[in-house]
């Protein structure tokens, strides 16, 4: 199948399709549809090699929905506190119709949403769509991806397991090391000295509303910026003759390109949940040991992986503390990539920056094996 | 004239004079901070927690010499925190708060080997409490056994 667009099929809704109906006719005298349909028609999606990448962005956002109507199943019956939570997942993956379904549904496309935001955040990195003027989509980017470790932290503990409370232990004591507030900090975050009904409830409130209400105004602008500037031309496309250049428009085109993988994905977490439920572990028990070969989810096998290596003192300070700085410093550093890469669009690369990229991704691929084989 | 000629001689920018506008764009954006401080201060209280006042269990009876076999470990509670009694391989009785020194993980007497283990990142205190591998950065806090007859008691430092 020819990728070229011809003009005469570029707006197919137009002639006899739903445009034409009279429902359309009579919202759009209303609401001006037809100005709506032509400030989504006006991106162009480039057509090069590297143009499947393109897909896991609206694949994060489509897995994000099945979160968003799969977490709301799931709160029908689940009961946030310590002396039910666990009992409620139990009920939910025991007793309730298809709620084991529900539950991994939930747990399967949280874990695939986050692979897809790295995977989607590492092709726009070294298709340097980041550039001018595209700072601040890289930066929301960036947030997003925070705010979905967040949603999985915060998660995790739900279901009130051995497993969750141990890992929200390590967790939230990480930020008793931040220099003066760290104190408070952590009493923030647990409602306490300790890990106890409180911090469930805490957990509670930020992922099903306070996560949600900042990550569903994160996504519209980030949306509404890359739907305002258009898709970045990779320098690959520009570099070819104008005539050479090949894209399609944005919608409808790519985007019932996007509908179909959709449906595939969905599948594929349809499947993962039928053939690998999500396990519940056993009751959380304040006063149990940690229970031996404890780990994090995968995205945290890195950061848990130094934090084992990590010996006790460097230097003056704690090896934690230094663990915390340079994740830290990390971070900002990818938060900060445009203000620190000035090149402007189809500028030429900087080899450097693609040997750091490629670090940093061997390090997280390195590090998470690390994590998930050591004991 | 030519427009060029016209920046040759630019005239000295008159003195910024405070005006009543200014000051009330001064007020407004106190207003605001105020206003802003007022929200946020009761929300910072409300969201940290009030300080327990419920007395702190300073003794706790853990059990009877018998039930703890040497070198063997338990967890019990101190309060509302994780203690660990350990019994060494000479019948000797020691306790500590279980609450490892590195990432607040509960922590296990580990038989086979003999220490005092952290299953969360692998930090291994000896039979003194003391951190001999791994990340833990300090000894595990101590505890105070008291033997009354065939009783063990666990109470707090100080």
């Amino acid at each position: 199948m020819s990728l070229y667009v011809d003009e005469k099929v570029r707006d197919p809704g137009a002639v006899g399709g739903p445009r034409g109906s009279r429902l359309y006719g009579w919202l759009n005298d209303r609401y001006n549809l037809d100005g709506l349909i032509a400030f989504l028609r006006k991106k162009e999606v480039p057509i090069t090699s590297m143009s499947f990448t393109y897909y896991f962005g609206g694949i994060a956002l489509m897995l994000f929905a099945v979160q968003v109507v799969s977490g709301i199943l799931l709160l029908m019956y689940y009961v946030p506190s310590a002396d039910a939570a666990y009992e409620s997942v139990q009920y939910i993956t025991s007793k309730v119709r298809f709620g084991w379904l529900v539950r991994s549904v939930h747990v399967w496309s949280a874990n695939l949403m986050i692979l897809s935001v790295f995977i989607h955040m590492f092709t726009v990195f070294f298709m340097r769509a980041y550039r001018k003027p595209r700072e601040l989509t890289w930066v929301s980017g960036c947030c997003l991806l925070g705010l979905s470790m967040g949603f999985g932290f915060s998660g995790y503990l739900l279901p009130w397991n051995e497993l969750a409370f141990f890992a929200t232990k390590v967790g939230t004591d990480m930020v008793r090391s931040v220099p003066l507030v760290g104190d408070y900090l952590l009493q923030l975050l647990r409602g306490g000295e300790d890990v106890t009904g409180t911090t469930l409830g805490r957990f509670f409130g930020l992922h099903v509303a306070i996560l949600p209400a900042i990550t569903s105004s994160v996504i519209i602008a980030h949306l509404l910026a890359i739907q305002r500037q258009g898709m970045s031309q990779p320098t690959e496309w520009l570099d070819q003759p104008p005539e050479q250049r090949r894209s399609m428009p944005f919608f409808p085109h790519f985007f019932l390109r996007d509908l179909l993988l959709w449906l595939v994905i969905f599948n594929v977490v349809a499947a993962m949940s039928v053939f690998w439920p999500a396990a519940l572990g056993l009751k959380a028990d304040p006063f149990a040991p940690a229970p031996a070969g404890i780990k994090p989810e995968w995205y945290f096998l890195s950061t848990y992986q130094v934090l084992k290596w990590l010996p006790a003192e460097i230097g003056p300070i704690t090896g934690e503390l230094v663990g915390m700085l340079a994740m830290g410093a990390g971070a900002l550093l990818a938060l900060l990539l445009p203000f620190l890469d000035r090149t402007p669009e189809g500028g030429p690369r900087k080899l450097w920056l693609d040997i750091v990229g490629i670090s940093v991704l061997l390090y997280l691929i390195i590090m998470t094996g690390i994590g998930h084989v050591s004991h | 004239m030519a427009p060029a000629e016209q920046h040759t001689l630019p005239k000295a920018e008159p003195p910024v004079r405070w005006t009543r506008r200014h000051l009330l764009d001064a007020l407004l954006g106190l207003s605001a901070l105020a206003w802003f401080g007022s929200v946020v201060y009761p929300i910072t209280r409300y969201l940290l927690p009030a300080q327990s006042n419920e007395p702190q269990q300073s003794t706790v009876k853990v059990g009877t010499k018998e039930q703890f076999s040497p070198n063997s470990g338990t967890i019990f509670r101190m309060g509302s925190k994780p203690g660990l009694l350990v019994r060494t391989p000479n019948g000797e009785f020691r306790a500590f708060s279980a609450i490892c020194s590195h990432l607040d993980c509960t922590v296990q007497f580990k038989v086979d080997e003999g220490v005092i283990w952290c299953a969360c990142h692998n930090g291994r205190y000896n039979l003194q409490g003391i951190n001999i591998s791994g990340p833990p950065p300090r000894p595990l806090d101590p505890l105070i056994v008291t033997l009354k007859g065939d009783e063990v008691y666990v109470s707090l430092r100080g």
